[in-house]
């Protein structure tokens, strides 16, 4: 990541080894220069961390491993070439979208995600993005904090939860959180995937559009890659119908994002709750003034209980790798 | 049946006042001034035979007496507690609610107040639409799944609470009159004790006179600063100005309000509190649910001025 062109060096992390130990394992930390969050506290112990913004490239010739942390920074064949040793790319992310997984395979470079340090915050998120819309929870909110409901009575009905037909997106870890909570609460649940899960209770459909014709809701949250830029389009927004709503946790770009916000101020589709966005932080401000859309900063992971798992994951992958054991989470491709 | 006289007591829902309209004499309450409205009852008493109540306005025994031929009172609400049922049963008028029906949009609703709660929703999507996020990162939450819900009141609306969050993998215990022999969850036969061993207590019973401020200040101390409360019952089963000085003083992480002591007012100083989830008694407001019970409404009337039994009688 070049830094733009002043003589500033990039602010630096709030937590490396500095020097560190020189006998604990060299790992590299990879991130966007804005990114100066503090790092899980407890890798100093394990590894001799080395910032790549701050750090000399002499050191970086022999580093066999790297760590992406914060907001995904890209992963692209010119990154890869200024690591020739470089063996195994561990991310802080389950989504590995930033990440050129063709190319790390043909240079022998293994990859490894999240895994499920957060499938059950995200479900819950989904879940709650999802009651929020149909039960208008944070616009309710509002009005009463407007002073609304003695001056202008009752607020208006929204749309029962229970017995919604709920077409999941990806039915991984996260999604198939997402399904055992809402079948709870009496959902009809179905889903799509790249690869059919005959010994899941659910109906598949081959493709989003027929998920989208046989649901009230659609709940995005797989792997965004080729197959699945923009799978929610127009189309799907048109066959899912103006009381549909759209709830997305995975990643922006599996909505077609200019095409919601049409649908949505056109009145054709029912309502939408957005955890991510193509071009974050930015987020259109025609949903702002929207009652029927709830907005979040990609905040369904940010729990104190998440954070901590996924420092575990993110230390048992490294530690996996430098003994030569079987690796945590790999993604397979 | 037009010319049996039904009163409905205050604006409720354009499908049941439509159709209470088309099927009887329907005579509006809060037409009237309310200057007017002890000659307005004189007037029609002798029509009047069916009132249909609601969760907000009730009726009290000098509404009861001034209509000699009542003959039923059917709420548009499961609870009846602001319905004097001791003096319909002296006077033999039945009276029905709205039972089963609006279970799960209640239960659906507490919680989608846990997790708004929990994880902040609301506080979220303000801090998107103030445009800050292009200045930072909004911070933590707290996790929802598998903390410990504690359910004051194991009836239809607290089992279905307990059902939902089991399935977050949460452990479910939970206080009532009676234990339920059949119900897999831990029991405690006092309040305090439930909140001490839950971090989320949610309020689920109905109101009588041994629920009102059920959770008082020792409970709101017994649930402690790390817990939250969450009411989809009635405001009086709160100590509501103890609530809030907890809430104000930090005794109390959070609370998720659907119910009030006196709706619509809220109490000022919770309007300006981050941690708490305020909605105008919403709890059963979804068109599908308030379809089923506009139709278990008249579906009371029609059985009771038929001579049929009563699909969902209280007495």
């Amino acid at each position: 990541m070049a830094v733009t062109g002043t003589n500033q060096s990039p602010p630096a992390l709030s937590a490396t080894a500095h020097d560190g130990d020189d006998s604990l394992p060299v790992v590299l930390i990879h991130r966007f220069p804005t990114f100066t969050g503090s790092l899980f506290p407890s890798l100093p112990t394990h590894f001799r961390l080395l910032d790549l913004l701050t750090t000399d490239a002499s050191n970086l010739q022999s580093a066999t491993a790297i760590l992406c942390v914060g907001p995904p920074p890209p992963v692209t064949p010119e990154f890869l070439d200024r690591f020739p040793s470089l063996k195994i790319v561990v991310c802080s992310s389950v989504g590995v979208d930033h990440v050129d997984l063709p190319e790390c395979r043909r240079r022998g470079i293994v990859v490894t995600n999240a895994g499920s340090a957060f499938a059950e915050d995200v479900a819950d998120y989904a879940v709650a993005l999802l009651i929020d819309v149909l039960r208008r929870v944070s616009a309710a909110d509002r009005y009463v904090r407007a002073g609304s409901w003695p001056v202008k009575g009752d607020y208006p009905l929204g749309s029962k939860v229970s017995g919604k037909r709920v077409g999941i997106l990806g039915l991984g870890r996260i999604g198939s959180a997402i399904a055992t909570r809402l079948a709870a609460f009496g959902c009809q649940i179905r889903y799509s995937s790249r690869k059919e899960k005959p010994s899941l209770p659910f109906a598949f459909y081959k493709t989003a559009l027929d998920l989208a014709a046989n649901s009230d809701v659609l709940i995005a949250c797989c792997a965004l890659t080729d197959e699945t830029f923009h799978v929610i389009n127009g189309e799907v927004m048109t066959v899912l119908g103006k009381r549909g709503v759209i709830i997305n946790v995975g990643r922006g770009s599996l909505v077609d994002e200019k095409e919601l916000v049409e649908f949505l101020l056109r009145g054709d589709l029912g309502g939408a709750g957005l955890d991510v966005f193509e071009d974050e932080p930015h987020v259109p401000k025609e949903l702002f003034a929207l009652d029927n859309v709830v907005l979040s900063p990609h905040s369904a992971v940010v729990t104190p209980e998440s954070i901590g798992t996924l420092q575990d994951v993110v230390i048992g992958n490294l530690k996996a790798f430098f003994a030569g054991q079987p690796l945590i989470s790999p993604v397979i491709d | 049946m037009e010319s049996i006289g039904v009163l409905l007591m205050c604006p409720m829902y354009s499908y049941l006042e439509q159709e209470l309209q088309s099927r009887f004499n329907l005579f509006k309450l809060w037409q009237q001034p309310p200057s007017k409205i002890t000659e307005f009852l004189k007037s029609n008493q002798r029509t009047i035979k069916a009132v249909v109540s609601n969760a907000r306005v009730g009726v009290d025994a000098q509404l009861i007496d001034s209509l000699p031929n009542l003959e039923i009172v059917a709420s548009f609400s499961v609870g009846f507690d602001k319905i004097d049922l001791k003096r319909c049963e002296e006077k033999g008028i039945r009276v029905t609610n709205t039972p089963d029906v609006l279970t799960d949009d209640v239960a659906d609703l507490g919680i989608a107040l846990i997790l708004a709660v929990l994880r902040k929703i609301c506080p979220c999507d303000g801090f998107v639409r103030s445009g800050k996020w292009k200045d930072g990162d909004f911070g933590l939450s707290t996790k929802f799944s598998s903390k410990p819900v504690g359910i004051v009141g194991l009836g239809r609306i607290g089992s279905a609470i307990a059902k939902r969050a089991q399935a977050f993998g949460c452990s479910i215990s939970y206080h009532s009159r009676t234990q339920k022999p059949l119900k897999p969850y831990k029991y405690y036969d006092n309040i305090v004790d439930l909140a001490k061993n839950c971090s989320i207590l949610v309020v689920a019973c109905s109101l009588t006179d041994e629920t009102r401020h059920i959770v008082n200040r020792e409970v709101i101390d017994a649930l402690g600063p790390r817990g939250i409360l969450i009411n989809v019952g009635r405001g009086a089963h709160v100590d509501e100005p103890e609530l809030v000085s907890a809430l104000l003083e930090g005794r109390l992480a959070g609370a998720g309000l659907d119910v009030y002591e006196d709706e619509p007012e809220v109490p000022e100083p919770l309007l300006r509190l981050d941690n708490v989830v305020l909605l105008p008694h919403v709890g059963s407001d979804t068109v599908e649910t308030c379809n089923a019970m506009a139709d278990l409404v008249l579906a009371n009337l029609e059985a009771h001025f038929n001579s049929r039994p009563l699909p969902t009688p209280v007495i």
